[in-house]
């Protein structure tokens, strides 16, 4: 054999070597993105596995059943989603605006050499772990809103009707209202970030446009940034929406715990995210502890749908910067 | 002249109400942390990181089980999501980018990442506390992993896109194979944003309740048998600060103080080191 040959040889060996762990890499790499995959699938079915035994005792009428009574093992999960539901609307329509603004004053207004530390501040909101929120919320923010606010708040609508059913009741300080108002402080970070994040995207030259036919920055703000941005600004909201219905302990330490529906933003409450933290450890085997897992998979739903669709829409929002 | 001051009004009242916003969102941030510094620190002393956990309404005590316990559930949960979130991560960014199933689990990953941490929980309740009998600080890392791969995966994705195609060209071109490629040329040109990205997970499930409260539950005495219920701090805090004692109370503070001081240290650590590595 000659030297040529086998030098030719060993190159083949070499690559058929090489194709061989880039198959096996191949194969490692795509094993491990799976198991990511298999996770999400995995928390559906032992959800849904676990919730069974409710949903064969009550059918889907434990979606709008409004009780919760563990000593006769009667289970309705209308009082958790009332409570989830409420919160989470609270909580966004104090964040929307307030992210709105500071989304409009880093992009706009802000003074450049402020944007970063500002912008950064932000974000470190949002790295602030809920527990913490929670903990504020008990002992500072909670008693502070029972003194303060709650009893203004009822002297200021007064017997207006509709809206005075909403402040009734003793001022106690824990209860939907302040569960909602805490969350508000958390989702804002979030919603602030994707809302700077695809006001950034705006073509500087569909500004300038503006700005050079005399419109003023309210009006280029309004009328081409928030058009132009619509779609991604929408999806920061609904990226808030999902982090507001599955928060936990932002929730539990200030919505009072009680499994029931009052009228009154004042009054305690509960959400499937606080239920789930009161009661699952101790629950007894049987009705009770599956239907806390039905609670658990009725917020997953929830959750998966509005993240997917903030998803969609953050996505299309961001692609857009191309035009 | 009239319009043209009306437009003059509604501009700067549409200012003034977004630099209120801003104040707003700092205020918050102000006022939180400084009460977070002003309760916590009264309950820091050498005893809080010595002592175990108090006995209900006795006085004293610290909380060295929950501290060492939560190092414990944390540095698994690292070892863990680490290879798996970026090996998941190498897939996406050097084989995904045509591949349905590579865009699924990219959608998915990104809802998991802020998926209701309570639910991961229940999860792992039902995969391993349920079935292997008892709660445990295995079963407490196997929840916070679920959350931390996520936040690796998508940043090294992220950071994987950013690296040039020359590179990866001239190491084909030199001859080396995808694997070699991978690991030894495009990986390490973006280690800093690889590591930021561990860090950010770290970070954020260093202040994770929701899904240590039915996993790795919580032991009142110090242990340091992962098979077993395991002190935490996050649970700790949450039981601490819902009870009746001051004593209780006091060293919940203290525990939320250390955890947003970490936190916090992590998430400025893991922002500087991008930055170098951005600017380089």
């Amino acid at each position: 054999m000659s030297e040529a040959t086998h030098t030719v040889d060993l190159h083949a060996a070499q690559v058929r070597k090489f194709k061989l762990q880039d198959m096996f890499f191949h194969q490692v790499t795509m094993v491990f993105a799976f198991i990511v995959l298999a996770a999400l699938v995995g928390i559906l079915i032992s959800l849904a596995i676990e919730a069974m035994p409710v949903f064969r005792e009550f059918g889907p009428a434990f979606l709008w059943t409004n009780v919760w009574n563990v000593p006769e093992d009667q289970y309705g999960a209308l009082s958790a989603i009332y409570g989830t539901v409420v919160t989470s609307i609270i909580a966004l329509v104090i964040a929307v605006p307030v992210s709105f603004g500071i989304a409009l004053f880093l992009t706009e207004t802000c003074p450049a050499w402020l944007r970063r530390p500002l912008g950064t501040a932000i974000e470190l909101l949002a790295g602030v772990p809920s527990i913490i929120y929670g903990i504020w919320g008990l002992f500072v923010f909670a008693p502070l809103f029972a003194e303060h606010v709650q009893p203004y708040l009822q002297e200021l609508v007064g017997d207006t009707p509709i809206i005075s059913g909403w402040f009734a009741g003793p001022p106690i300080g824990v209860g939907i209202l302040t569960a909602g108002i805490v969350l508000s402080l958390m989702v804002i970070p979030f919603v602030a970030s994707v809302m700077r994040d695809v006001f950034e995207t705006v073509p500087p030259q569909l500004k300038e446009s503006a700005y050079g036919v005399g419109c003023t920055t309210w009006e280029v703000v309004t009328n081409i940034v928030l058009p132009y941005t619509r779609v991604g600004v929408i999806g920061g909201i609904m990226l808030g929406l999902g982090r507001a219905l599955g928060e936990t302990m932002a929730v539990t330490f200030v919505i009072g715990n009680a499994n029931r529906i009052v009228g009154s933003l004042f009054a305690p409450g509960t959400s499937i995210a606080s239920t789930l933290a009161n009661e699952f450890g101790e629950a007894d085997p049987g009705l009770h502890i599956s239907s806390l897992f039905a609670l658990g998979l009725v917020l997953f739903i929830i959750t998966f749908i509005v993240l997917a669709i903030s998803q969609w829409l953050i996505k299309r929002g961001i692609a857009k910067q191309g035009i | 002249m009239q319009l043209y001051s009306r437009r003059i009004l509604t501009n700067r009242i549409g200012i003034a109400l977004s630099m209120v916003a801003m104040a707003f969102g700092l205020a918050a941030l102000m006022w939180i942390l400084w009460t977070l510094f002003y309760n916590g620190f009264n309950a820091l002393s050498w005893e809080f990181f010595t002592q175990d956990t108090p006995a209900p309404g006795s006085e004293g005590g610290g909380l060295r089980n929950a501290i060492v316990g939560s190092l414990m559930i944390i540095g698994v949960t690292t070892l863990v999501s680490t290879p798996i979130g970026i090996l998941a991560g190498i897939y996406l960014a050097e084989f995904g980018a045509t591949s349905k199933f590579a865009a699924t689990t990219r959608f998915v990953t990104d809802i998991m990442l802020s998926a209701p941490s309570i639910v991961v929980g229940l999860f792992v309740y039902a995969l391993m506390v349920a079935t292997l009998g008892g709660f445990s600080g295995w079963a407490g890392s196997v929840a916070l992993s679920l959350i931390a791969i996520p936040v690796v995966v998508r940043t090294t994705e992220n950071m994987l896109l950013l690296v040039p195609t020359a590179l990866r060209e001239a190491a084909f071109a030199v001859g080396a194979p995808r694997w070699q490629v991978s690991l030894k040329v495009t990986l390490r040109a973006v280690k800093a944003g690889v590591v930021t990205g561990i860090l950010l997970a770290i970070a954020r499930v260093m202040g994770e309740t929701a899904p240590l409260l039915f996993t790795a539950l919580n032991n009142q005495f110090f242990s340091t048998d992962m098979s077993e219920p395991m002190g935490n701090l996050p649970v700790v805090i949450f039981q601490f600060a819902m009870s009746p004692y001051d004593n209780w109370v006091s060293l919940a503070w203290g525990g939320a103080l250390l955890i947003a001081l970490i936190v916090l240290a992590i998430n400025i650590i893991a922002r500087i080191m991008f930055r170098n590595k951005v600017s380089a």
